[in-house]
């Protein structure tokens, strides 16, 4: 992968200036069916747009140097990983990548989660701590099952090369990774069922109640291009083959992505948050299992 | 006024979140605050949204008579929101005290202890009528309304 291409897929295709119009389309997405399947209308679809902008224009409550250093650097940071790890989805037929891709794409999407554990902790709120806490929790038991289908993937296809990955031919180690990630999805996006990390209400708003104004933008956004990634990561490897033309691609991915986006959000709709160790128990029974049995399969696949 | 300063004041007409405080009252402002939320008013549709911390709010509503003992959570509360912010002191409680006036246990109404930039009469006003406050609050954020009062 050359630097001009690269530069390319950070910040045009599917970078940039895809995913932050698509960050906000997802985000209003998920508001609207949540708002119809509850009997109610729902906000326009300007509306994540309108939240991003009033919040940059709000004037922060001063703080120290360093508090705003922190509060900014922290979902920048977040920001800066979710983009890298879009840049890095092998979203075309071309998209080419290198040889452990797959390691560097697993770590980056774990940057928005550790930025929010660490927000809530030196946030100095009690709300903001419990949040964290539940946060690294559930990061933990979500990302067993999570990492144990990529790596079944990883051994079907024999690579950790995330192109060889995402069009390796095995239809039934997909199958159960697609679903083990599905379900992984809702912790990760902090959505119901599993929305204990920033239980609205509950705690306020979790590891960001203590951010204001252009700091909590900065957030809003960096959930919004979460939900554009982990969506991604499974529209790409939903499907074992690409178009060819890069319009294809790009229309197959949106599909897929937004296909994705309104099956975990029918779920929300239809769930109340479950205890955490309701949720621990659900991710080490049902997600481990059928990671395990889509490791079993992939080996058994390799052996035979 | 410039394109950016524009889609700022659209912005912030078309984005209110609220912080709900009650500061004594006897909850029946609280109930019709609640019922804006539900699916015959939704709040949502006009891009109004409840939220938890007072740091994400721009709009502070404000039920019941301040007494001595939530008077400084109050304050703190509205210290706590960056600026631009408005008041919105909804139902007779915080405009007059209402029943309460005279107790030895009340701050006072509202208007003592903060700039008030609605009041919504009624007790308790009907949730409409609240959601008329909430944006005509939010259109002085605006800069549409100078005077709300």
């Amino acid at each position: 992968m050359n630097i001009g291409k690269s530069l390319l897929a950070l910040f045009v295709l599917p970078g940039l200036l895809y995913t932050v119009p698509m960050a906000w389309l997802m985000l209003w997405i998920e508001r609207k069916m949540r708002a119809r399947m509850q009997g109610r209308i729902g906000p326009f679809f300007y509306q994540p747009f309108f939240d991003f902008v009033k919040l940059m224009a709000k004037r922060p409550i001063p703080r120290s140097p360093f508090d705003t250093l922190w509060m900014i650097g922290l979902p920048v940071s977040a920001i800066g990983a979710l983009l890298a790890s879009m840049a890095l989805l092998p979203v075309f037929s071309t998209s080419g990548g290198f040889i452990g891709d797959l390691v560097l794409l697993i770590g980056l999407i774990e940057v928005p989660s550790l930025c929010a554990v660490l927000a809530g902790f030196a946030s100095r709120s009690i709300f903001g701590q419990v949040g964290a806490t539940r946060e690294a929790i559930l990061s933990i038991t979500n990302n067993v099952p999570f990492l144990t289908a990529i790596v079944a993937l990883a051994v079907s296809a024999n690579s950790i090369r995330l192109t060889d990955v995402a069009l390796v031919p095995s239809g039934a180690v997909r199958a159960l990774v697609v679903l083990t990630l599905l379900v992984c999805l809702p912790v990760k996006l902090r959505i119901n069922p599993f929305s204990l990390s920033n239980a609205e209400q509950e705690i306020y708003a979790g590891p960001t109640t203590e951010f204001d104004g252009p700091r909590l933008a900065l957030w809003e956004l960096a959930h919004g291009l979460e939900w554009v990634v982990l969506t991604g990561i499974v529209a790409c490897i939903a499907l074992p083959f690409r178009t060819g033309s890069w319009m294809g691609d790009i229309v197959l991915f949106t599909l897929l992505s937004l296909i994705t986006v309104i099956m975990i959000t029918i779920i929300a709709a239809a769930t109340a948050r479950l205890k955490i160790s309701l949720a621990n128990h659900f991710y080490l029974k049902w997600g481990m299992g059928m990671a395990v049995l889509a490791l079993i399969v992939a080996v058994l696949g390799n052996v035979v | 006024m410039g394109i950016l300063s524009q889609l700022v004041s659209i912005a912030r007409r078309r984005s209110p979140w609220f912080f709900h405080l009650n500061t004594g009252g006897c909850n029946g402002c609280d109930i019709e605050l609640k019922a804006c939320l539900s699916p015959r008013y939704d709040l949502e549709q006009a891009g109004i949204l409840l939220v938890g911390s007072p740091r994400h709010a721009d709009v502070l509503c404000v039920t019941g008579p301040v007494t001595l003992a939530t008077r400084g959570a109050l304050a703190a509360v509205y210290n706590q929101m960056p600026e631009p912010k408005a008041v919105v002191a909804i139902g007779s409680c915080p405009a007059t005290c209402d029943v309460f006036a005279g107790s030895p246990a009340i701050a006072g109404p509202l208007a003592h202890i903060l700039p008030v930039t609605v009041y919504v009469p009624g007790c308790p006003p009907r949730p409409n009528d609240i959601v008329k406050g909430v944006e005509r609050a939010v259109r002085s954020l605006a800069g549409k309304e100078k005077d709300n009062k």
